[in-house]
């Protein structure tokens, strides 16, 4: 184990029924860093994610956060310890009010004080949010939502966040947001875990990238070397 | 119809309706977190009165503690229940939790049988609910004007819990979308618990105040009470709360009316209401408050 590191997976391998989703994927998330995992759908990317989360639970490897082995794990403990997920489609509560949810996200929580500051330092980062406290999640436009999503899971105070396709379905302006507050994000402590189909955007602010084919990682570097890699620019960036 | 007569059965149609409202919620609370009809609910409604029964009668505790117990013992059984039956089989296709709530409805009314025995017994009633008052102008009996006074109090305490809490929060978070819930670091299957717990309990105060109406109980007693409380959340809508309260109320009013207004129907007052929840099944299935029925793949 690497002294530096918030997460690192061994050998991690996830069946879906008889669907052998990961191979024996590894990867390290050092503190202090945005790491950025790539590939096209069905790659792995999601199963990740969501093991990592213990929503599944894998067959064989080993998850260590901040060196403590949290393999298997139910998904309520491991968001207690540190770990906050901003599920792929938002999946905001739209029966709940914006408040609640933002409080929903802040469960695990037990210090009423520090979850006021909390709430102001969301709603800082998301001012549009604030005006909205007592609107349902429902009625958000997409990009509200994806604020909202982010706003719960940083509810909980986490020190890994893990973003599933933030940038998903948001016009290019609201893109340019979310990525600019993932890198604010980086300079108040967060260590940043990325999924993305827009490669280039998240090559572009990762310090470090994997990239995921069929289960396995087949390609790893820094954001930058990737962005100018033979293979990545034609499989991805969707250059000849 | 004369205007007491009128409002003596208008009371006492609210009276009833607060009883199938208080039993209705714990069908809709479980189907909206667990798209499960708990059968087994209408005998934790039978269980309250014999809970509360014995208290009074073999331990001598006076009225309120004993339903206070009972109400509390509802929610442990409410909470067994789930746990040993409904939670194994959690990933299990729908079919075989609704078979096993059949199932534990069935062991619940025919180990009453074996253990207390067909035989109806006679429910004691505090001087409160025997008094008559009245009433501009009409005659009400106590437990006509109580029954509905304390449901509606319960029934603000749980729009509160459901409302105003992180449970309650919670709660409605697992009934939309349970994994995600799950992410934001709730322990799903403690809310399931709680929702169990919280159901039972207000079938447990239907059951006592339905005892206290029609002071004669027995191991089958829930059955119907049952039957009309799960139109009722149909009628509300299944899964919601609001809905529930409202179908309550509806289902009491009408059932007392009709058969007041037409005296020849009373016969027909149990198909009557059975009825209600065909057409509402047939015309308007997701119920007056509730959303277009949408199939969970």
């Amino acid at each position: 184990m690497r002294s530096d590191a918030v997460l690192q997976i061994e050998n991690l391998h996830v069946f879906y029924g008889g669907i052998h989703a990961l191979k024996g994927v590894s990867l390290f998330v050092p503190r202090g860093t945005i790491v950025a995992l790539i590939g096209a759908n069905g790659a792995g990317k999601s199963t990740t994610l969501r093991t990592i989360s213990g929503l599944v639970q894998p067959r064989e490897g080993r998850i260590l956060f901040e060196g403590q082995d949290i393999t298997g794990e139910s998904p309520h403990r491991i968001v207690e310890m540190g770990i906050a997920m901003v599920p792929e489609g938002r999946r905001i509560f739209p029966n709940l009010t914006v408040m609640e949810n933002l409080l929903l996200g802040a469960y695990t929580r037990r210090d009423h004080r520090s979850l006021k500051r909390d709430l102001e330092w969301v709603f800082s980062l998301f001012p549009r949010l604030r005006e909205r406290t007592w609107q349902k999640g429902g009625t958000l436009s997409g990009g509200e939502q994806q604020m909202l999503a982010v706003a719960r899971a940083l509810m909980s105070r986490p020190r890994l966040l893990m973003m599933d396709e933030p940038s998903l379905g948001l016009a290019p302006l609201l893109v340019r947001e979310i990525f600019h507050i993932i890198q604010e994000l980086l300079q108040s402590g967060v260590t940043i875990l990325l999924i993305e189909q827009n490669a280039r955007a998240a090559l572009e602010i990762a310090h470090y990238a994997y990239v995921l084919e069929t289960g396995r990682v087949t390609l790893e570097g820094e954001g930058k070397r990737l962005l100018e890699d033979e293979r990545v620019r034609k499989a991805y960036l969707g250059e000849e | 119809m004369s205007w007491v007569t009128f409002f003596q059965q208008l009371m006492n149609g609210i009276s009833v309706g607060s009883l199938y409202a208080l039993l209705a919620i714990g069908y809709t609370l479980v189907y909206g977190i667990l798209g499960l009809i708990n059968f087994a609910h209408s005998d934790v409604f039978m269980l309250g009165t014999y809970f509360a029964f014995f208290m009074m009668v073999i331990f001598l505790l006076p009225w309120w503690l004993s339903v206070l117990i009972g109400v509390a013992l509802c929610a442990v059984v409410g909470m067994s229940i789930e746990r040993v039956a409904y939670r194994p089989l959690r990933n299990a296709p729908r079919i075989s939790a609704l078979i096993t709530a059949v199932g534990v409805s069935f062991f619940i009314e025919n180990f009453g049988l074996v253990t207390v025995g067909a035989r109806p017994k006679g429910f004691p009633r505090p001087d409160l609910m025997k008094n008559v008052y009245v009433l501009l102008g009409a005659r009400i009996q106590g437990v006509t004007f109580w029954v509905p006074v304390i449901s509606i109090l319960i029934l603000f305490v749980l729009f509160s819990i459901v409302y105003r809490t992180k449970i309650g929060i919670a709660m409605r978070a697992v009934s939309k979308d349970m994994e995600t819930t799950r992410l934001m670091g709730v322990d799903v299957d403690r809310i399931i618990l709680y929702t169990f717990a919280l159901g039972s309990a207000l079938a447990g105060i239907g059951g006592v105040l339905w005892a206290c109406k029609y002071p004669q109980i027995n191991p089958l007693m829930g059955i119907f009470p049952g039957w009309k409380a799960f139109t009722a959340a149909v009628v509300g809508g299944v899964g919601n709360v609001v809905g529930a309260m409202l179908g309550g109320f509806i289902i009491g009013l009408a059932e007392i009316l009709i058969v007041a207004f037409f005296p020849g129907l009373t016969g027909y007052r149990d198909a009557f209401v059975f009825t209600i929840l065909i057409v509402f099944l047939l015309v308007r299935p997701g119920g007056l408050m509730g959303e277009a029925v949408r199939e969970k793949v």
